[in-house]
């Protein structure tokens, strides 16, 4: 019984050193992001001012992050950052819970091929680094490069090192939170796949934890879209914000 | 945990998401929030032209009402108008036909009167001429005509105040 998998990598691609591709997470980047945009484009098919079905759905989501982002800054400077989040939150929530249903895995080379492509910290990391990245570029153009550096010294000078220190742990705990969340799901996924069918007696014992498990999932995926959409929210209006 | 750092990863996953991100501006949320937007308009130009017509209403009602209470207060005057012309008309009516009847009854006192004198008048003549006669008759020649003709017309004068 072996729940490690390997991953299908592709080494020094296109002859770069160093140059490392891992083809499941592009896969199912892919996979997510093409879901998502059918299911934008499903949305926008039909406009009427009487929204129905997939519109409704679609402007409630819109709503949704609206009111986050509203929640955090001022909508004035909040209305840019809106296609951001509403991709964030779309994409990352369409990635947790693609690793649900299914996993796919080689039998003979125990390569895992569909999974929560968020389940990688790599992938999550770039998410969060992003992120942070925005919140800085975004801090010095509405600010002012003065602005954004007496930023680091409030509320207190003395702060100063708490306040550098504070940046590397968001970045750290926005792209951790997310992996851990999503890779605990998908090992305890497997785990029990692998007690469902190892043993004959272990497809009755396993099920129930298992859609138990999967259900649980559900909400981790929802929650830590949620949970990724506002912190960004949070750490980029600690950024552009004037006064809080 | 994969032990290899694939670097080729965090490209693929920045590009994807700004793939993404713009796809879904132009095609998804871009077109909904701009429907949004237009039936925002839609609602708050529905509101105002709802408020607008509600104060039009209202405006009418009042204009209405005035002009029911002039007609009412016109009516009214029109009514009293025509019961005063009608009293008035009536009175001089009754004063006109008052008058006409006390023309005719003084008329007719008049004619009665004329009547009267005439038919005393003639009754004198005729008593008298009658007298003379019959004294002329009966005493011819005892007596000078002149004096009897004096004293019928004494007698006939006493008789004719009676009469």
């Amino acid at each position: 019984m072996n729940i490690e998998h390997e991953s299908p990598y592709v080494y020094d691609l296109f002859g770069i050193p160093g140059f490392h591709i891992n083809l499941s997470n592009v896969m199912m980047l892919t996979i997510a992001a093409v879901i998502v945009f059918i299911i934008g484009l499903i949305s926008a098919r039909t406009l009427s001012m009487r929204p129905t079905g997939m519109q409704n759905v679609f402007e409630m989501v819109i709503e949704f992050v609206r009111n986050m982002i509203g929640s955090t800054m001022d909508w004035k400077t909040g209305e840019r950052f809106f296609g951001l989040g509403i991709t964030i939150f779309l994409f990352i929530l369409v990635a947790n819970l693609l690793g649900i249903p299914f996993m796919l895995i080689n039998d003979e080379t125990h390569v895992l091929w569909w999974k929560s492509p968020t389940a990688d910290p790599v992938v999550t990391m770039t998410l969060a680094v992003m992120v942070i990245v925005l919140s800085h570029f975004y801090g010095i153009k509405l600010r002012g490069a003065k602005e954004y550096g007496k930023n680091y010294f409030r509320p207190k000078k003395f702060l100063f090192p708490i306040n550098i220190l504070e940046e590397f742990t968001n970045t750290l705990t926005l792209g951790a939170r997310l992996f851990g969340n999503l890779y605990a799901k998908e090992i305890l996924l497997t785990l029990l796949a692998t007690v469902g069918t190892t043993f004959p007696i272990g497809t009755a014992l396993g099920i129930i934890p298992m859609v138990a498990w999967q259900g649980y999932s559900l909400f981790i995926g929802f929650i830590q879209a949620f949970i990724f959409l506002v912190l960004t929210m949070v750490y980029i209006s600690h950024k552009v914000e004037t006064d809080h | 945990m994969p032990s290899t750092f694939a670097f080729g990863d965090v490209l693929f996953s920045l590009f994807t998401f700004f793939i993404l991100l713009l796809l879904l501006r132009r095609f998804a949320w871009g077109p909904i929030v701009k429907q949004m937007k237009k039936r925002e308009n839609h609602i708050s130009n529905e509101i105002e032209t709802a408020e607008n017509h509600r104060q039009e209403a209202e405006k009418y009602l009042e204009e209405q009402r005035v002009e029911m209470e002039k007609a009412r207060e016109e009516a009214q005057s029109i009514i009293e108008t025509s019961r005063k012309t009608a009293q008035e008309q009536s009175k001089e009516i009754i004063r006109e036909s008052h008058e006409e009847a006390n023309r005719m009854k003084d008329n007719a006192l008049a004619d009665i009167t004329r009547e009267r004198e005439q038919a005393v008048e003639a009754l004198r003549a005729q008593v008298g001429q009658l007298s003379v006669l019959i004294a002329t008759k009966i005493i011819e020649k005892e007596l000078d005509e002149e004096e009897q003709e004096k004293l019928i017309q004494e007698y006939v004068q006493e008789s004719g105040g009676r009469l």
